[in-house]
């Protein structure tokens, strides 16, 4: 398989690699993405673009996608099945490779009960791993889900998302396989401060000989406050965040506990970097995307 | 009531092929009016199925029993002596059925015989239709008493669409066009004038979009 993807092409040369995140604005500011892509170009080597995240209505991944590809900055646009059916999951897919987006990542997306609009029926028509298969039979065998021949195939590199830190526990590499099996280039996984565990599922995934066969990205958010790091613990839903993690941040000083949530980070991108099966670091900075220039040249990875 | 159909007789002898003996469960309520699933469908689909699997030399012992409602837990105990003695259970209840047998059965296999349908009506002798959809958030009061949201095809409820001809419905010639019926029954109770009403987006927390539902009632919690 070939793609154009530079991410791809990095990950295949064996090089460890960076990939970032940009939220979408709510409404149409093309300034925002612009100001986003300032802070994120030349750091990373792709951006996540995220799809109406925590079901919030923001501006389309597939149009915030098409501004980075035209800042020479290469995205990974977010795709998830809560919004569409798979008559516009398949028509999104084509209309984004068109635009020149060559990665996407794969998610169910979260519920619309913790979004600004509950009211809103969800679609769910395909799973994320059904996505995934759509993706790669659109892009290997040229056909669209009826098997109709598409004329040009997306061919993009496709990526899925892994949650180590869900339960239950046993479960979790049987679903990392499903999604490789169903057509999964690679993986980013969710924040990661749950060392101890992040290494049981890389040894299980190893194990299970998985670790060849897909490129791992660990997911890492530095967390801004103590505060923040209780309310993620506490909040979002599949979040581990260890209680000496808590604790350490709690402290600190609140005027330098950002200095020490950016230095946790640096500290999970060392032991990532080192890790056997880990193939590169997705840094999830919300909203602060200022951080991640300074994490990735104090991690060395530029 | 809930409509269900029998599956394929093909399919049935696949889910219960890999059992020795197999308790084929009817539910008197439901899907005996449909005629799925009741005492006079066990009996068939059990002669059916001995007549299969004698014709294929594999002897399966089958047992018949048809109870009120498997969704029930006071009529789901007049089963346990027969789901005793059995490998496993071919429930021809609607899903909430199977999966009740399921819950109270915890160790025994519970497959399903019919395919779960819909919330409907028999509109005449052995024709069945879906009128609700249980969304959770009734307005038939607005629509005449015709459900827009389960009969129109597009859920339309500032309809009708550009695809209504003669009553019908675009998808399907034997569809009648749920917006015609609606004009036609507003007309009737002269309240045509619901129809220049605005209907804001619906609020589909209260449907199975919302996650699964669950009905608390205090008073009646021992």
């Amino acid at each position: 398989m070939k793609t154009l993807s530079r991410l791809h092409e990095k990950l295949s040369n064996g090089e460890f690699a960076v990939t970032g995140e940009c939220g979408p604005p709510r409404g149409s500011s093309k300034e925002v993405i612009q100001k986003k892509i300032k802070l994120l170009n030349g750091f990373v080597d792709a951006v996540n673009v995220t799809d109406n995240q925590t079901a919030i209505v923001r501006m389309s991944s597939i149009a915030a996608s098409a501004h980075l590809v035209a800042q020479g900055l290469e995205p990974v646009m977010q795709m998830v099945v809560r919004d569409r059916n798979r008559i516009a999951i398949q028509s999104d897919i084509l209309g984004a490779y068109s635009l020149g987006i060559k990665n996407i990542l794969c998610l169910s997306g979260d519920h619309q009960k913790f979004g600004s609009q509950p009211d809103a029926m969800n679609v769910f028509d395909i799973d994320s791993i059904n996505l995934v298969r759509t993706v790669k039979d659109m892009r290997d065998k040229g056909k669209d889900m009826s098997g109709f021949d598409l004329d040009v195939a997306p061919r993009m590199f496709i990526g899925a998302a892994a949650n180590p830190f869900a339960d239950p526990f046993e479960y979790r590499v049987i679903r990392l396989a499903k999604k490789i099996d169903a057509g999964a280039d690679f993986i980013q996984t969710q924040c990661i401060y749950n060392m101890d565990r992040f290494r049981e599922w890389i040894r299980q995934a190893a194990d299970e000989g998985l670790a060849d066969k897909v490129y791992i990205l660990g997911g890492v958010t530095p967390l801004k406050s103590a505060g923040m790091a209780r309310y993620m613990n506490n909040k979002v839903a599949g979040m581990d965040i260890p209680e000496e993690i808590i604790k350490r941040m709690d402290g600190i000083d609140k005027k330098n506990q950002a200095d020490e949530g950016i230095k946790i980070c640096l500290e999970t991108i060392q032991e990532l970097k080192e890790m056997d099966g880990v193939h590169g670091v997705h840094i999830m900075a919300i909203e602060w995307e200022e951080a991640v220039g300074l994490i990735v040249e104090q991690a060395g990875l530029k | 009531m809930i409509t269900a159909s029998q599956k394929p007789i093909n399919e049935i002898a696949e889910l219960v092929e890999p059992y020795k003996k197999v308790l084929i469960l009817g539910c008197g309520t439901c899907v005996k009016t449909c005629f799925a699933g009741g005492e006079d469908e066990v009996a068939v689909l059990a002669s059916v199925l001995r007549l299969k699997f004698k014709k294929m030399a594999r002897s399966i012992e089958i047992e018949e029993l048809t109870i009120e409602r498997q969704c029930e837990n006071e009529f789901i105990q007049e089963a346990s002596s027969g789901v005793d003695r059995n490998d496993a259970i071919l429930s021809l209840a609607c899903g909430a059925g199977v999966q009740a047998m399921a819950k109270r059965f915890a160790k025994k296999v519970v497959l399903p015989g019919v395919n779960t349908s819909f919330i409907g009506i028999q509109e005449s002798p052995g024709i069945f239709t879906e009128e609700c959809s249980g969304c959770g958030n009734c307005g038939l009061a607005t629509f005449g008493g015709i459900c827009p949201v389960t009969r129109c095809s597009k859920k339309l409820l500032n309809g009708p669409c550009g695809g209504s001809q003669k009553g019908l419905c675009e998808i399907d010639p034997d569809t009648p066009c749920a917006w015609h019926l609606i004009i036609e029954r507003l007309t009737t109770l002269g309240q045509l004038d619901n129809l220049k009403t605005y209907i804001p987006p619906k609020n589909w927390n209260t449907s199975l979009s919302g996650g699964p539902r669950k009905l608390i009632r205090e008073d009646h919690i021992i």
